[in-house]
């Protein structure tokens, strides 16, 4: 993410700014504890890991946890639990100034994020369906990866894009990946000193390149920061948190989930190779759409870039990374195909929620009644 | 990297992938831009972005012998 940049707007872009996209909340009159903080609580735990974790005071946030994880029909759909995970999770990240770092490793708030990323897990694994195994060779792996990611599911998020979306829509879909996208690839980064041989030397291959190869301007989170900013939109990280409803902060938990978890290894191996073999054709597909409607190339290098670079990156990880793992650790092979099944699952339904809202003339975003 | 021999892997049913300090250039001696240390070149002919890969091997059913 680039925190040293510009975070206004830079104008209007020439093909307009939507008028009905919400802007990130900056009233004086509203500032109180969190007022550094760009987005606020859904519900009773995330209220109470906020001001504990902004506050530093203590809350009963894992009594609270445990009874809405009890009460919870859909965890992954759930508003209040999703929030609280996902912050819990910006405080390792160091993603918000006004969560107090000396928290991090509070051990109450631990417990809290222990509490619903159990229950999280448990949700994903009893809904994401795992194909059958093939055997732990890293050409067996990386054949069947390719063959899992490559079947057809449904409506595409891309293909509407390309043809089809109007400019609030493509706004609203810029605004849905800016929640992973401005950090994009820092999930999948604490997998690296958990490797060893092939599959590290792999990872790295593949996230030195997310992270510019050496050059700042390159770095892929700070390209879409660009990318967003001529869009009209801001890159301040969490300007629109407020605004994407919970499968988004499922989306982007359920890798931080993979990646923070030594004993989910596995799945977030294959989370990153499901990620990136999913990644090239439906990025030119955006920049498509998004020439189409106007955008010019400060729009569009962060889509094309990535045409390019996945398509490195997906035979990198199918291979060596993730067949490497299972070759050396063949008791990880399941978790690798729950991590790549899960990555299609919680990213397809962000994508079935913005193709459901737009099919009914609505907005993806959380409308002021939601909030 | 640039005393280090230049590597060219092939990955079955996609691109070859080429590590190293190597110069790519076209039909004419002209360069082709590098902005990445790895980079995959198409092999099954149907990329946008040749000579680099662009995925679409994928969807077209390419198939290698290995």
């Amino acid at each position: 993410m680039s925190r040293a940049s510009d975070n206004a707007p830079r104008g209007p872009h020439a093909a307009g700014v939507s008028t009905t996209l919400p802007s990130p909340l900056t009233s004086p009159e509203s500032r109180d504890d969190a007022a550094d903080l760009p987005f606020r609580p859904r519900g009773p735990v995330s209220a109470a890991v906020l001001a504990h974790l902004v506050g530093g005071s203590a809350t009963a946030h894992t009594a609270l946890a445990d009874a809405a994880v009890a009460a919870s029909p859909d965890i992954e759909r759930d508003d209040d639990l999703q929030l609280a995970l996902f912050a819990l999770y910006a405080s390792s990240y160091g993603a918000f100034d006004a969560l107090r770092p000396d928290l991090e490793w509070d051990p109450s708030l631990i417990a809290t994020r222990r509490v619903i990323e159990a229950a999280f897990e448990r949700s994903l694994r009893a809904s994401v369906a795992v194909p059958e195994l093939p055997a732990p060779t890293a050409d067996a792996v990386a054949r069947a990866l390719f063959e899992l990611t490559g079947a057809e599911s449904g409506p595409s998020l891309s293909r509407h894009l390309a043809r089809k979306a109007t400019l609030d829509q493509a706004h609203e879909f810029l605004v849905q990946r800016t929640v992973y996208t401005l950090r994009e690839a820092d999930p999948h980064s604490w997998a690296i000193p958990r490797l060893t041989g092939r599959p590290k030397a792999a990872l790295v291959e593949i996230q030195s390149d997310e992270y510019g190869g050496g050059r700042p301007d390159r770095v892929h989170a700070t390209l879409f920061a660009r990318a967003v900013r001529a869009a009209g939109l801001s890159d301040h990280y969490g300007a629109y948190l407020d605004d994407v409803p919970a499968v988004t902060l499922a989306s982007h938990n359920t890798m931080s989930m993979f990646g923070l978890n030594l004993r989910l290894l596995g799945a977030i191996v294959g989370h990153l190779a499901a990620f990136e073999m999913t990644s090239s054709i439906p990025n030119r597909l955006y920049a498509e759409g998004l020439r189409r409607l106007g955008f010019g190339d400060d729009v569009c290098e962060y889509f094309d870039e990535h045409v390019e670079a996945d398509a490195v990156h997906e035979q990198i990880a199918g291979r060596d990374l993730a067949g490497g793992l299972a070759e050396d650790r063949p008791e990880l092979l399941a978790d690798i195909f729950f991590g790549a099944a899960a990555c299609l699952e919680v990213d397809a339904r962000v994508g079935q929620h913005m193709l459901g809202a737009w099919a009914s003339g609505s907005s993806s975003l959380r409308g002021e009644e939601e909030r | 990297m640039r005393d280090e021999p230049v590597t060219i892997t092939a990955y079955p049913d996609g691109p070859l992938l080429v590590r190293g300090d190597a110069a790519i250039r076209t039909s004419d001696g002209e360069e082709v831009a590098r902005t990445r240390r790895t980079v995959a070149l198409c092999r099954c002919g149907l990329s946008s972005i040749k000579p680099y890969c662009d995925g679409t091997h994928k969807a077209s059913g390419f198939r290698t012998d290995d």
